[in-house]
């Protein structure tokens, strides 16, 4: 009897607010707009035969034939691809000499890297738009040393939301790679070098691939965000960026198009299962490696 | 491999700048005496005190907090409940559905999470307010949560309960005078990661709070998309000493008490 509640209880609410709610977004999104409140019709009262009977894919021809659609999609993943490699770049070499430093200092060195994850997402965001602007920070400091002439417009372009995207995901880029980068064992990198190998040679050959499976956890860990993200696009972005969090949001709150952000929310969901079995799979093969 | 290269000390050196300069920038200017946010015009505590002026935002971090408070608490006992069963439980029906509704929500769009609660509590026809972001932090803060606490649950030896249980125990006995306090500091760190999750969250609050409760994160952007403000530079300095302060106090209580627990240990294998 204990057990059978332990279990129910949060079994029931997981049901009722988490798989619940997307089954009702997967049927709003077969169907049509309508001018009552709440903008969507059917519903399940009239009984099921009405139900299905109403149900279309229109919502999904309309996003197929709107290019506005499949640009956003195509651009959230270019979006997150190129920034997803731009993290591994920034955070790489700052985990590997995390993993390089005296050990006295690494519980230090990662709670600096885990401490802004504390700190409000929206704030840290927030904060690059004064270093951003036109008269920011980044702009005067450049001015100041001479190398351009005039401020160059950074905020409100992509170039802002790659920036900000590594800025706020490079911690979980770090860490994983930094876990894996502190449990290699030196020594078979000495045994590189004596074979006969460069330093660059050694890195290439064996930190590399002994680190890879923290390479595409931290990657899986940036990208999959990176794809639905809304935060950054909506305050560093401009008008030309396109991502696909952004544009559910606005169908949903200006456009009031119920139906048609539902159906934008199911395609990204169905982008997004990919990357997701990939990154448990990863996750898997490690914990069965460490076991 | 003790040594350091320079380019590790390079890299180690622009990497944490990289990570902090924004916001020490943030934090300094949050003492400027001007209204334009990036020219210094010496300092000044002003934009504080019109903070403290500004009922809109009291109100609304007022609400934060309560939301944060009630929805951690609750995610933090749904979430325990679920990771003793994911460890604990055994085989029962639907234990995949299960485990995958835990994990579901950490990889879920913000965006997603957020339409499809909302949809839900339109077509049920609740209230938009208080209550409904509380069950919408709670229900993607207790997946955290249950993630932090399962991990404890794995590495702890087993035999402690099932002595517990020998000696007449009944299994919420030995669950709580065994088990809890050995999966504490999980529990512990789960609760505030949950907190802090519902203290940051904006997406999903804006989807589910209604016109008659509004969070600050809500208050924050809607100010922010307007452009950079002092007085913004001023809550998210004070947010930011708040977390600082918080974090750093954590880990020297943990790390006390990692220290005491050694020489206890140290102690009874001498006394032993």
């Amino acid at each position: 009897m204990q057990r059978f509640a332990l279990i129910a209880v949060p079994y029931a609410w997981l049901l009722a607010l988490f798989l619940v709610p997307f089954v009702i977004v997967f049927k709003i999104s077969l169907s049509d707009i309508a001018l009552a409140i709440p903008p969507y019709t059917p519903t399940l009262d009239e009984g099921f035969g009405p139900f299905f009977a109403a149900l279309d894919f229109e919502n999904f021809a309309f996003l197929a034939s709107d290019d506005l659609y499949w640009k956003a999609y195509i651009s959230s993943l270019r979006i997150a691809l190129i920034s997803t490699i731009l993290t591994l770049l920034v955070g790489y070499p700052i985990a590997y000499a995390m993993a390089r430093a005296p050990e006295e200092w690494r519980p230090t060195l990662m709670m600096l890297v885990i401490l802004p994850f504390w700190t409000s997402f929206l704030i840290r965001v927030y904060a690059w738009m004064g270093i951003l602007s036109q008269e920011g920070f980044l702009n005067q400091f450049l001015l100041w040393t001479g190398l351009i002439s005039a401020p160059l417009t950074i905020l409100n372009t992509t170039t802002a939301v790659y920036i900000g995207i590594i800025y706020t995901y490079v911690p979980f880029m770090i860490l994983p790679i930094f876990s894996a980068l502190d449990r290699l064992d030196g020594s078979l990198i000495e045994a590189a070098e004596d074979l006969g190998c460069s330093r660059f040679q050694a890195f290439w050959l064996v930190t590399i691939p002994l680190s890879k499976n923290g390479i595409v956890a931290g990657s899986f860990l940036v990208f999959i965000p990176a794809l639905g993200e809304f935060v950054i696009p909506s305050l560093l972005g401009g008008s030309g960026t396109l991502m696909i969090g952004k544009v559910l949001w606005e169908e949903f709150f200006n456009n009031r198009d119920w139906p048609v952000a539902s159906a934008v929310a199911v395609i990204l969901l169905l982008i997004l299962i990919i990357p997701i079995i990939l990154f448990q799979r990863n996750q898997q093969r490690q914990a069965e490696a460490d076991a | 491999m003790n040594r350091l290269s320079w380019f590790n000390v390079t890299s180690l050196t622009l990497g944490f700048a990289f990570l902090y300069l924004p916001m020490v920038i943030l934090v300094i200017y949050s003492f400027n005496e001007s209204k334009l946010v990036t020219v210094w015009a010496g300092f000044s505590t002003k934009w504080y005190g019109e903070l403290l002026q500004n009922e809109a935002f009291l109100d609304a971090a007022w609400v934060t907090v309560k939301v944060a408070v009630l929805s951690s608490t609750l995610a933090t006992v749904l979430g325990t409940m679920a990771a003793y069963v994911l460890v604990r439980g055994g085989r029962f029906l639907g234990r995949t559905v299960f485990s995958g509704m835990i994990y579901a929500p950490l990889v879920m769009p913000e965006v997603i999470t957020g339409l499809s609660l909302l949809l839900l509590f339109i077509g049920i026809g609740l209230d938009r307010g208080v209550l409904t972001i509380v069950l919408a932090h709670t229900t993607f803060s207790m997946c955290y949560v249950s993630v932090v606490v399962s991990s404890r649950l794995m590495t702890f030896d087993r035999s402690l309960e099932e002595a517990a249980l020998d000696l007449g125990c009944s299994s919420f006995m030995a669950f709580r005078l065994v088990t809890l306090p050995i999966i504490a500091p999980a529990v512990i760190s789960g609760w505030l990661l949950a907190f802090t999750l519902s203290l940051d969250d904006l997406v999903i609050a804006s989807f589910t709070a209604g016109p008659s409760a509004t969070t600050l994160p809500i208050k924050i952007f809607s100010a922010v998309r307007l452009g950079v403000s002092p007085e913004i530079n001023a809550l998210s300095t004070i947010m930011i000493g708040i977390v600082t302060v918080g974090v750093i106090s954590a880990s020297l209580i943990s790390k006390r008490n990692s220290l005491r627990q050694q020489r206890d240990e140290q102690a009874a294998a001498r006394t032993a």
